[in-house]
């Protein structure tokens, strides 16, 4: 039976056995004279039968569809070596694959070696037992939970407590799913770091002024080792942040100011969903546009006062993605002015300054750390930016300073490396996910001080 | 004991003296402020009018008026239940043939491929979806509206917005379609292809359907994994945990979980989904895993604003009259807060119906043709769809990668106003 089915069937039993669960406890508090004499109400008889006879089976299959797989392969690859077949690790999900395909039916069997039709009956043959022992196995779990539960509803029976204390449980897990999520962030990223550090040292990497990761076909081939200097790839991620920044912070800083202390009641309610408009609008449109508007117009531009602009130049990304983050910024500065206590305001303009003496003078000074804040996750988001760089910066590592080239990011090496089909344990896939730990690290020591200075403001004028 | 230029008449003076500066820097940065402003909703004009000025068009598309003979021989099939003959019958010679037909004194090999390039390379499969739709037809004759080449509709359409851009096009093409034009046998027609097929090499051919479901297939598991996730989470965090480094650390794992680039989680999903449980790539069930690891910490927070501003009397009502902590969350706090939640979801949803970034990492960039019809079959989602024809050379898909955004953005634009309105309909003061 599939996964699903069984699921389905699970949750079925689960929902027979409240009502079952609930109608007992219903007849057991009838000749007592009413559910007041039973220790809980019926419903939670019938939950924690429910909970008896769905949780565990389900733990069951969360680990089963876990470890079924690996198990199953390693199972069919010793088969193969054990017939005589020489398998190495680099040879084996290449393999395994093949077996996967020959077992579902994808390729034919027709003129295949005999060893791998029989490993892809072997695989098949697996699978069938796995899923018949699972779907009994749960099936007896659910039954016994069932039966066990059953038996113990009494009318002094604590049900209530009992449900209570399982459904904290099942909350936790829930919020532990952020850690989790972390934890598998950083481990999945550290590990393959780890092996891709092992053949190119960590300080070619980070201090390498050279990056062109194409690995040879052949060993002879020229250029064949690939270098893996990471330099570039830093220098254009902040160039095109940078730019982002010059054209982000001045107009979303304004924008929230002239929002906050100037704009009349009714501008503001146009003007400010108008701007958040900029922040719903997928990366991938602005890639759109900055690939295909921005650029060419950089480009004819430049062309007309006799300057040289790349068509992908980091100008007309950084641009683009500054315009993204305008609303970001405007938003978060917006919430720090406001939140500056009004006697402030009022004492200022009692002294005589005028509205933007103000502003400058004490609104901006004692707003400043949040506003700080904010631009700093606005720096950490403009470096994690993806879409736009992929779509209109361009792909070759070059070591400049000058918005009007072409320069290269650490996302878009990141997605260039990984998409499309490639062997996993090359240095060129594993130099992807180096490149992506370097930007989790940096993202996340920008984003917990920027966290950590906004919260401080905060209680400041709490 | 003042000096004597600081008396208070020499200030006022002073004072008077500098008020015209300081009043014209009053001016000046009030006009920043709205420059500022201007320059917001500029881009957002800017950016609206050029992708649809760019996209309209693509919602009509050319057709050619030929007159085609389902001629057996030609095709080679006599019989249309018999799928062999289906897969080898040669379908495109029926629109060839009319063409050949229309335009008679064509001759030559380079001019009838010229010739046979102004209908789609798939208008044969067209014909012969229509042919079985009605197997009466074979045999017979009719005139019939055919889908043209995507040069050509750029050319008709540029032609008759007055800027006519023939640079992939012959003269001899140039001059057939005038003539066509002229009989009032090409016009441009309603594009349905366009939300009822898949995707394709062809631009005329292609359609964002396939890209529509992919993205309906891994919203519905990303809502049906985080939202109930990001509930409970929420309620776990605001109602009953402790006060301690347990509760405090995984606050702060959520809160920098919202701003990890979202890149990362498509290493994440690479890493541990594909490469460590060997979930297929390019399937909804792993982009699902991976929007809902992404949108998680947006929905936590939501959430957890919406239970918050539940007042505490509620809460000290159901307590007083005897239910237990989880009944009075249950029945008393959840209900007030779900409007909240739900906007949270709503948005949550719209931020990973825009995402492609984590998206490319797992395989959903593959070329897919076929329309998924389920959880795991390879599928791509909407604005990777977008990414992929905009990497496209050829100069119609810019016109089909402006409409497609225009369908994205308009669900979006949906979505985000359905929030609004749930948000001020259901939202109560206390």
């Amino acid at each position: 039976m599939q996964a699903t089915n069984i699921l389905i069937l699970i949750l079925g039993l689960g929902l027979f056995a409240f009502y079952l669960g609930r109608g007992r406890s219903l007849a057991l508090a009838k000749p007592l004279g009413g559910i007041r004499h039973i220790h809980s109400l019926p419903s939670y008889y019938g939950a924690h039968v429910a909970l008896w006879c769905a949780l565990p089976s389900l733990l069951l299959l969360g680990l089963w569809m876990i470890f079924d797989g690996p198990l199953i392969h390693s199972i069919v690859l010793k088969s193969l070596a054990s017939g005589g077949m020489v398998i190495d690790a680099s040879s084996e999900s290449l393999l395994l694959n093949k077996i996967t395909n020959l077992a579902d039916g994808v390729l034919p069997r027709k003129g295949e070696q005999p060893a791998l039709v029989v490993a892809a009956d072997l695989m098949l043959r697996l699978q069938e037992i796995s899923r018949w022992s699972l779907t009994a196995l749960m099936l007896t779990l659910s039954l016994t939970g069932f039966g066990w539960s059953w038996s113990r509803i009494s009318s002094t029976f604590r049900a209530r407590p009992r449900v209570e204390k399982v459904m904290e449980k099942l909350l936790l897990t829930c919020a532990c799913v952020a850690i989790f999520t972390t934890l598998g962030i950083v481990l999945s990223v550290l590990f393959e770091s780890i092996q891709f550090f092992r053949s190119v040292p960590i300080d070619d990497f980070v201090f390498g002024l050279d990056w062109s990761p194409q690995t040879a076909i052949r060993e002879d081939q020229v250029g064949s080792s690939g270098s893996f200097g990471a330099v570039p790839l830093f220098v254009g991620t902040l160039l095109i942040s940078a730019v982002a920044m010059c054209i982000a912070v001045p107009v979303g800083l304004m924008s929230a100011i002239y929002l906050a202390e100037y704009a009349s009641k009714s501008v503001r309610s146009i003007a400010k969903p108008a701007l958040e408009v900029l922040a719903g609008i997928p990366t991938v449109v602005y890639g759109f546009f900055a690939a295909l508007t921005v650029a060419p117009f950089l480009r004819d531009l430049g062309a007309s006062f006799g300057l040289t602009v790349s068509s992908e130049s980091a100008l007309a990304a950084g641009g683009v993605m500054g315009v993204m983050i305008i609303p970001f910024i405007s938003s978060l500065a917006d919430d720090v002015i406001t939140a500056v206590p009004q006697s402030m305001r009022d004492g200022s303009l009692a002294m005589g300054a005028t509205k933007s003496e103000t502003v400058r003078n004490v609104i901006i000074p004692a707003a400043l750390p949040g506003i700080v804040g904010g631009i700093m996750l606005a720096v950490s988001r403009a470096i994690g930016e993806t879409m736009i760089v992929v779509m209109a910066a361009g792909m070759a590592a070059k070591l400049t300073a000058n918005p009007l080239e072409s320069v290269t990011t650490v996302t878009v090496q990141i997605v260039t490396l990984l998409t499309g089909d490639q062997e996993f344990d090359s240095p060129k896939t594993l130099a992807a996910f180096a490149l992506g730990l370097m930007l989790f690290v940096v993202t996340l020591m920008l984003n917990i001080f920027a966290l950590q200075i906004v919260k401080k403001y905060r209680e400041q004028y709490d | 004991m003042t000096k004597p230029d600081n008396k208070p008449v020499n200030n006022l003076e002073k004072i008077r003296k500098s008020l015209s500066r300081r009043n014209r820097s009053e001016r000046l940065f009030r006009w920043y402020g709205r420059l500022a402003i201007f320059i917001g909703l500029a881009a957002v004009t800017v950016l609206f009018t050029d992708i649809v000025s760019k996209g309209h068009g693509a919602f009509r598309i050319a057709y050619l008026q030929l007159e085609v003979e389902y001629d057996q021989d030609l095709i080679g099939v006599d019989n249309l239940t018999d799928p062999e003959q289906l897969i080898l019958g040669n379908w495109q010679a029926v629109p060839k043939q009319a063409l050949r037909e229309q335009f008679p004194d064509v001759s030559g090999r380079s001019d009838k491929r010229k010739l046979y390039g102004l209908v789609s390379n798939g208008s044969g499969f067209d014909l012969k979806d229509r042919l079985l739709a009605n197997p009466m037809l074979l045999g017979t004759r009719e005139t019939i509206w055919i889908l043209a080449d995507d040069d050509i509709d750029t050319y008709y359409k540029s032609w008759l917005d007055g800027e006519p851009y023939a640079a992939r096009l012959s003269d001899k093409q140039v001059e057939w379609i005038g003539e066509l034009h002229d009989q009032g046998k090409i016009r441009l027609q309603f594009n349905s292809n366009l939300f009822t097929r898949g995707d394709s090499r062809e631009p005329e051919q292609a359609g964002i359907r396939g890209a529509v479901m992919g993205s309906l297939f891994t919203l519905l598991l990303t809502l049906m994994l985080s939202f109930p996730i990001g509930v409970a989470a929420a309620i776990y965090l605001e109602e009953f945990a402790p006060k301690n480094g347990w509760t405090d650390f995984i606050e702060v794992n959520i809160n920098n979980l919202a701003a990890v680039p979202s890149i990362i989680f498509g290493l994440l999903g690479l890493a541990i989904f594909i490469n460590f449980f060997h979930v297929p790539r390019s399937v909804p069930i792993v982009g699902g895993l991976v929007l809902t690891l992404m949108t998680l910490p947006t929905i936590i927070i939501t959430s957890r604003a919406a239970i918050k501003s539940v007042p505490p009397s509620i809460r000290e009502a159901a307590l007083g009259m005897g239910a237990s902590k989880y009944q009075m969350v249950l029945h008393h706090v959840l209900p007030l807060a779900l409007p909240g939640m739900l906007t949270g979801a709503i948005i949550g949803m719209a931020q990973a119906l825009g995402e492609s970034a984590p998206l490319l990492m797992i395989g959903m960039v593959a070329f897919i043709v076929d329309i998924p019809g389920g959880f795991s079959d390879p599928a791509t989602v909407l604005p990777v769809q977008i990414f992929l024809w905009a990497d496209s050379p050829e100069r119609a898909f810019i016109e089909k990668t402006s409409a497609a955004i225009m369908v994205l953005l308009s669900f979006l634009i949906v979505m985000n106003t359905s929030a609004v309105w749930l948000r001020k309909r259901l939202e109560r003061r206390w």
